[in-house]
């Protein structure tokens, strides 16, 4: 298993804005906002192929964002519910940086937003670290193997 | 109109799914659905062919159908009971909805907060400090020589934000159209509005702030180390100078921001600093800086809340009176720290878009969503209602993005009252029983 931190983040795209209004129970919105986009660099380093599950979990806020980090054994940077399983798929065309990684706005990105505002009413939800996990073996959640699910 | 004809034509026709507000649209209606919505964008069209009328009953309780009496009769109850309530969405609602919203929220002694919080809540923020300097879309759109998006990605979020009001239409004072203008992006990623720009700037995430700064300091002639620059920002000293001396030399430019300031570490201090810079470029040309706003009327409620109350956004009633204080009175935390004791949701989906803690604590309290779609919020609320569409359905007015308020042209009727006609009665119902539970 490889582990390595990255900053995360959640955003528009054109298929989770048609889906809100397509609905938010269909295939097509699923599959935009519980899909982790990494850049191909990343996808290299960490031996992934699209479609691959990886686990995503939060790194508890305080600490300075590391993006690039990577943990090589056990964890020595504890990190806390909720803990997500979910398909990743290689970002096109260059968008994203080597240690971002992206996600569109929905029910996964919400659960790896922290709940502390800093006294702004938002809370963090672009520039979140994250820890993403490779899984060994496919691991089929409850809506199937392309969808999301909790593991945690 | 008439509803029964084989074919109608509504022309001028306003598209509410964001800020962009564009009231050119051609809709043609078949047997009261939608069949074409000319000029509308990818997410105008998704918005519009996909609209139909709820088969959901009008009120449900507890899962269960009612009337839209006894769901008031219930939803009242709830709320004039309650000792923390909080009143929260409104972004997708008419400015008349939403003034009555503001109206329950005092009677009530409630908390009112609207989707802005989670938005451009800290752009809120920043305007009350710096300040700004400020036009409309159809200003950008006939004199502006150099458009800046900063941290946004209109091309996926606002399809028509370029076409319509600042790239390529050809203005008074732009003749030629995107001829005539510079379009700068800076982002962290290189998104599809990257490929729209004659130069793109790709900053280091979370490091917005050190960039303005560099800007500010760039514009103000001001010496800085080039090392030092490019590993904050991750982009070369000469690139900032560059773009400094173009934003210096324009006639009229135009900074655009979206989400990645406000969401990002440093929130309403990014935005602060964008502003700023928009404020220092004046000494020198005339620049203008407008936050890109998400939905069709985010910017009606911000009006509307500040017009009735003084505040944008999380404003508190508990006292009587109104104040303001994001982080104290703003949804997530007043959900998340487990105060209120119900909800009344409008037109909003918090149940998908607040963060874990806020959406466990929402379940755990009585509350009323009024939304025409079924969602994960109606889904779990007490009393739902289901109400007309705004904009497709329901009339009433909407602010677009630049604070240009417009009148909305429904294209299809609905035999279900709107946001509005709940909100009256459920305003009406609310009253007596307050009056009754303080004696006055």
């Amino acid at each position: 298993m490889t582990r390595k931190i990255f900053l995360l983040i959640a955003g528009r795209t054109s298929k989770q804005g048609c889906g809100i209004s397509e609905g938010k129970h269909t295939a097509g919105y699923r599959a935009e906002t519980q899909t982790l986009q990494v850049s191909q660099e990343d996808m290299a380093e960490l031996g992934l192929s699209d479609g691959q599950r990886v686990r995503v979990s939060r790194v508890p806020s305080g600490s300075e964002p590391s993006p690039g980090e990577v943990l090589p054994g056990g964890l020595d940077r504890s990190c806390q519910v909720p803990v997500v399983a979910l398909p990743v798929e290689t970002a096109k065309g260059g968008e994203l940086p080597p240690g971002v990684v992206f996600i569109a706005y929905g029910d996964v990105s919400c659960r790896l937003m922290d709940s502390d505002t800093h006294g702004s009413g938002m809370p963090t939800s672009k520039g979140i670290e994250i820890l993403v996990e490779t899984l060994p073996e496919p691991e089929t959640g409850e809506f199937g193997s392309t969808a999301a699910s909790g593991v945690g | 109109m008439n509803p029964t004809a084989t074919k109608t034509t509504i022309s001028d026709a306003i598209c509410t799914f964001c800020g962009c507000v564009c009231d050119d649209i051609e809709l043609t209606v078949e047997q009261n659905r939608i069949t074409e919505a000319k000029n509308a964008c990818v997410l105008g069209k998704a918005w519009f062919l996909n609209h139909h009328d709820s088969e959901r009953p009008v009120c449900t309780i507890e899962g269960r159908p009612a009337t839209l009496e006894e769901g008031i009769d219930r939803a009242a109850r709830i709320l004039a009971e309650a000792r923390y309530p909080i009143l929260y969405g409104l972004s997708d609602t008419t400015c008349e909805a939403q003034r009555k919203a503001v109206a329950i929220a005092d009677w009530i002694g409630g908390t009112i907060d609207t989707t802005t919080s989670v938005c451009h809540g800290p752009s809120g923020m920043a305007f009350q400090s710096v300040g700004e300097v400020t036009a409309t879309l159809g200003e950008v759109r006939h004199r502006a020589d150099l458009v800046i998006y900063w941290g946004g990605n209109p091309a996926e979020s606002h399809p028509r934000h370029f076409t319509k009001y600042t790239l390529m239409p050809k203005g008074l004072f732009v003749p030629r159209g995107r001829k005539d203008r510079t379009c700068v992006v800076v982002d962290v990623r290189r998104t599809k509005s990257a490929k729209a720009a004659d130069i793109f700037l790709q900053v280091r995430p979370c490091k917005d702030f050190e960039a303005l700064w560099t800007l500010r300091a760039l514009v103000k002639g001001l010496s800085l180390d080039a090392g030092e620059v490019e590993s904050e920002t991750g982009v070369p000293l000469a690139a900032w100078q560059d773009l400094a001396d173009r934003m210096k030399r324009a006639r009229f430019g135009a900074l655009f921001f979206g989400m990645g300031l406000t969401m990002t570490r440093g929130k309403h201090l990014n935005s602060e600093a964008l502003l700023a810079l928009a404020r220092d470029l004046n000494d020198f040309t005339r620049f203008v800086c407008k936050p890109v706003r998400g939905h069709g009327n985010v910017t009606g409620a911000d009006n509307v809340l500040s017009w009735r109350t003084g505040y944008p956004f999380g404003v508190n009633f508990s006292r009587g009176y109104p104040r303001f204080n994001p982080g104290e009175y703003t949804a997530t935390d007043v959900l998340a720290r487990r105060e209120a004791d119900a909800a009344l949701i409008i037109a909003a989906d918090p149940m998908a878009n607040l963060c874990q803690a806020a959406r466990e604590h929402l379940a755990s309290i009585p509350s009323i969503a009024l939304d025409p779609h079924e969602t994960p919020t109606t889904r779990q609320a007490t009393v739902a209602f289901a109400p007309a569409t705004y904009g497709i359905s329901a009339p009433g007015t909407v602010y677009r993005m630049d604070d240009v308020p417009l009148p909305l042209r429904p294209a299809i009727p609905s035999s279900r009252p709107g946001d509005y006609e709940i909100l009256c009665r459920l305003e009406d119902r609310v009253r007596p029983l307050v009056a009754g539970r303080t004696g006055t």
